[in-house]
């Protein structure tokens, strides 16, 4: 049983506070190691994706030997619970007590909302993957970076590609029923709506839901279906309509079409596209890196988390290289976060706006069987994706944010 | 002879900020105070009732909801606390009236459908709650002076509210309503006999359970400065009850000390200790097996044991 | 048309396997008064287990077996050395079933990770049987059957045999069991495997369609529970009724009143208890 109790960490707590409160910064600026603070979810109904996000994080370190731009790093990791107030106690913990220079995570939106305005006072740098669409739109946190994407910025080319390449006419769409699944089927319904096509029905079943059957059973008009889950549901929702011997075609989210995921389908989710922000296919060296990495070490193909995290240390490697190992300045710091442009990492090229949010390669892929495996297969790849797809930022700022009933369904 | 410890422990809670390192460990305490006076709430119906909530949360949670409405509406902070805690009182009368229809189980299933359906209208009425997401607050009040935006000057005014809290806690269980209310927990029919209304004296309970459920709500939404559907959700009641019995049920210190054992393991013991859900579920365990009727019970009976048998030896 | 077909073939399906996973919470709750609050990590724990079996190369059948006898087995455990000195004691059973409950997650998150575990259906109940031109799947319709074989074989067993006839003593009046000589502790031991048997068993058959990951506990536990409300606690007509109940109110509820889905079966739960307070089918409190 790990029942481990880190002393070194305990120590570092317990001695290193007075020495921080003690001593100027800039006295012990260079001598000391970056510190970087994991806001993840390791107990609880989310911890399947907090684990992995560590593991990204804890690949992307060993493959640069603990050291960025010079200086070596120490890795904090803060366990939320998956609960917006750990959260915030947690963050307190990394800012105020272990002195991080900078946050990676947390997993959830709502994680997120609850501890942006604190971090933004604390000037504090957050490289997360939570999708919450406002945090760089219309509510945006200056010390933000989002690597990943936007809720929606998934669905924009998923939406596009069944519009234009599936023909597709009419979508009928199922999603959690909580922010993350308004906004993507909010974005999926405007773009292919824009193309051409309609949302027939839109369905929402709780975050909680043992059987998705009621729903399922209320699926009929339609060409196809496109799924927004998240966690594990994407699992239950395919084998349960499967069973249901219902034949349109599922389209799929990142977290649907997720690869780490794949591993626990059976044959019921060969045929689903999906779009992602990561694919398991994409021939870059460090992609290869981090496959072959992930499977020496935990025996785990990396999915859109554990890549994320991976790509996150890619980021702050690369801000860290700008302003030559220094994070004091916290300004200078996040303009050289922002400023990051990369070509070689396991998602592709991509680039930062200037609210913080990703501009980059989105893949849709087509989940196969291959031997005894499921693999996606990348069938398009959409570059240069902004958060705001092809639309205007002013005029897309000035619509209210996506929900669950904006845009509202033709009738 | 109970005088001096209580001296001692008033100082060293009073000074806490000016000895303890660090301002996240001031905030761990603020956290813990207004948990204790959410698990004093609560104790006032598991303890001295004998009336087991676990929808209470319900009530921690809707004093927030309401205040955050009422805060993003603009209205100054005193006028907060009325609406918050009218709120409160409120949806506690309503919920005393139903959940007084069952005793026993009864009572705790109804008040689990209770505390579920205000969760779900948290979750649901996005127009109102902003859905999962919640509500996001900024500032903290300036009472006569005082600032709260600090972690030391939040703390001082958690803990005054905290002491006010204890002290009408004090007052209730030595008065006769509280006198009677153990009555009613432990001999309903007797009491009935003899005169008394034992259904109103419930409801009186659940209202000063309630109030206080409320007060500690709008503590957590000041320092939390947001309120979301997890703050309402079966899993904070039970922490809430888990505080109270682990502490002992039906003492003034129990629940403190259980909401310091759960805010501790929680968001301490957590950094150092990576499978502390499973040591927090043993330490349930171990309490009930060894000290069935809570720690402070517990101790105290340990304590008096121990020295009998030195007295003996 | 179908959308109502298909919602009440699944009503009988949930209720089939709420069915097994609330008998034996009720006839816990009915003769020992324990409120069981580890009975979702029953359901869960039996579903990880039977993953492993399966792997190992059981079969599915076996494997549920199996799985329900090592989840019997931990039952008992904490039946003999935990629960048996708390008699009487609800406040702290709760406690104590609720620490279990953190402890059982914990273990399964670190044996079997976080990821969700796919249980495959049995080969030969895969795909629909066509019946007058409507498909059922054919795994569902098992369930339902074998729910319907286990109420029976509950039935007579609590109806026919000796040791039914002492349950059902016990339910009644414990002390007065006690005194015409039933060894009500040994009984505490027997009906507390029976009923976490049957919840691990519920979890391996629900396997197929749920799927195994963490926080099932939490998702299960709450619907037994109000199966247990609505049918009355320690009927056995109650639990099976209570459980159709629950499996036609969540199917229609969720479909019919999508606006509600959160509270579709809490606010029928709290109609009852306020109007009736023992249940359907529960005798009133003494």
């Amino acid at each position: 049983m790990a029942l481990s109790v880190d002393r070194r960490r305990f120590l570092v707590g317990a001695g290193g506070l007075t020495l921080a409160t003690t001593l100027p910064r800039a006295a012990r600026a260079q001598s000391r190691p970056v510190k970087i603070g994991l806001l993840t979810v390791k107990t609880g109904p989310l911890a399947s994706g907090g684990i992995q996000m560590e593991q990204g994080t804890i690949r992307f370190l060993k493959d640069r030997n603990y050291t960025l731009a010079g200086r070596k790093v120490e890795l904090i990791v803060g366990d939320t619970g998956g609960n917006p107030a750990g959260t915030k106690t947690k963050i307190q913990e990394l800012v105020e007590r272990d002195g991080v220079d900078m946050i990676f995570g947390p997993l959830a939106a709502f994680e997120l909302l609850a501890i942006s305005d604190y971090a933004a006072q604390a000037k504090m740098p957050i490289l997360s993957l939570a999708a919450a669409e406002d945090m760089t739109q219309r509510k945006p946190n200056a010390y933000f970076v989002r690597a990943s994407g936007t809720s929606a910025q998934y669905m924009h080319p998923l939406a596009d590609y069944a519009a234009k390449e599936m023909k597709l006419k009419r979508l009928i769409t199922i999603a959690d029923d909580f922010a993350f699944g308004h906004e993507q089927m909010a974005g999926f319904q405007r773009v292919f709506e824009d193309a051409g096509g309609r949302i027939v029905k839109k369905l929402w079943p709780p975050l909680v839901t043992p059987d998705y059957t009621p729903y399922i059973a209320q699926i009929s008009g339609a060409d196809a279906v496109v799924q927004g889950f998240a966690g594990s549901n994407p699992l239950k929702f395919m084998k349960q309509y499967q069973d249901t011997g219902l034949k349109l075609p599922v389209l799929g989210n990142g977290t649907a079409g997720d690869e780490a995921l794949l591993k626990s389908y059976g044959d019921e989710a060969v045929g689903m596209i999906s779009c992602s922000a990561y694919t398991g296919d994409l021939d870059t060296p460090s992609n290869k890196k981090l496959i072959d990495g992930m499977v020496k070490d935990y025996g785990n193909i990396p999915g859109l988390y554990s890549a994320g995290l991976y790509i996150n240390g890619q980021v702050a490697e690369a801000a860290l290289e700008k302003t030559g190992g220094k994070t004091d300045d916290r300004e200078a710091f996040i303009r050289a976060l922002r400023a990051v442009s990369l070509t070689d990492t396991p998602r592709g090229p991509f680039t930062f706006d200037r609210l913080g949010n990703v501009v980059g390669t989105f893949y849709i892929r087509r989940t196969e069987r291959k031997g005894d495996k499921l693999v996606n297969t990348t069938i398009k790849s959409y570059p240069k994706v902004s958060q705001f797809w092809t639309y205007d930022e002013k005029w897309f700022l000035a619509q209210p944010v996506y929900s669950r009933d904006y845009p509202p369904l033709k009738s | 002879m109970t005088r001096f410890p209580l001296a001692l422990a008033f100082v060293a809670l009073a000074t806490l900020p000016l000895w303890m390192p660090g301002t996240y460990y001031v905030n761990i305490a603020s956290q813990i105070l207004f948990y204790a006076i959410f698990a004093l709430g609560v104790n006032v119906l598991a303890g001295y009732a004998g009336l087991v909530s676990l929808g209470h949360a319900g009530l921690f949670g809707i004093a927030a909801y309401a205040g955050a409405k009422a805060i993003t509406a603009g209205y100054g902070h005193s006028v907060v606390a009325v609406i918050a805690l009218a709120t409160t009182l409120v949806t506690a009368a309503v919920f005393a009236a139903l959940a007084l229809r069952g005793t026993g189980l009864g009572f705790v299933m109804i008040t689990v459908a209770l505390g579920q359906i205000v969760w779900g209208v948290a979750y649901r009425w996005i127009s109102i709650t902003n859905g999962d997401n919640g509500i996001t607050i900024t500032g903290r009040p300036f009472p006569f002076g005082l600032s709260l935006a600090s972690p030391r000057g939040f703390y001082w005014a958690t803990l005054v509210v905290f002491l006010l809290a204890l002290a009408s806690m004090a007052v209730f269980v030595a008065s006769p309503f509280g006198a009677s209310l153990q009555g009613t927990r432990d001999q309903p029919r007797r009491m009935n006999a003899l005169g008394y209304h034992v259904w109103m004296i419930r409801f009186l309970a659940f209202l000063f359970s309630g109030f206080w459920s409320g007060v500690a709500g709008l503590l957590y939404l000041y320092y939390n400065q947001f309120v979301s559907p997890q703050m309402v959700a079966l899993t904070a009641s039970a922490e809430a009850l888990l505080m109270v019995i682990s502490g002992g049920t039906a003492t003034l210190l129990g629940p403190i000390v259980g909401a310091v054992l759960v805010v501790v393991m929680k968001n301490v013991a957590s950094a150092y200790i990576e499978r502390w859900n499973f040591v927090l579920g043993a330490i349930f365990v171990v309490i009930v097996v060894f000290m069935p009727d809570g720690l402070v019970p517990g101790t105290v009976r340990v304590a008096r044991w121990a020295r009998s048998a030195l007295g003996r030896a | 048309m179908s959308l109502w077909f298909v919602l009440a073939v699944n009503s009988i399906t949930l209720g089939g396997l709420l069915f097994l996973l609330s008998s034996g919470f009720s006839l816990i709750f009915g003769l020992m008064k324990i409120p069981n609050l580890t009975h979702g990590s029953f359901f869960m724990l039996g579903a990880y287990l039977a993953t492993s079996l399966i792997a190992y190369g059981l079969d599915f059948w076996t494997a549920a077996l199996l799985g329900g006898l090592g989840v019997a087995l931990f039952g008992g455990l904490v039946e003999r050395f935990i629960l048996r000195r708390l008699a009487g004691a609800e406040l702290a059973q709760v406690l104590v079933t609720l620490g279990l409950s953190f402890m059982v997650a914990d273990v399964c998150l670190m044996v079997w990770t976080g990821d969700p575990i796919r249980i495959a259906t049995p080969a030969a109940l895969r795909g629909t049987a066509s019946v007058a031109g409507l498909g059922f799947p054919k795994y569902r319709l098992a369930i339902s059957l074998i729910a319907v074989v286990f109420a029976a074989g509950l039935w007579a067993l609590l109806d026919r045999t000796r040791l039914g006839a002492m349950i059902r003593a016990g339910v009644d009046d414990a002390a007065m069991a006690r005194v015409v000589g039933i060894r009500v502790s040994r009984l505490f031991t027997i009906v507390f495997c029976l009923g976490a048997w049957l919840a691990g068993f519920a979890g391996v058959i629900g396997g197929p369609i749920l799927s195994v990951y963490p926080g099932l506990d939490g998702e299960m536990l709450p619907l037994a529970l109000v199966v247990v409300i609505l049918g009355g606690s320690g009927s056995l007509l109650g639990s099976l009724v209570g459980s159709f109940v629950v499996g036609f109110l969540y199917n229609f509820g969720q479909a019919m009143f999508p606006e509600l889905a959160y509270v579709v079966l809490f606010l029928p739960m709290l109609i009852v208890l306020v109007l009736r307070p023992q249940g359907l089918f529960g005798r009133p409190a003494v």
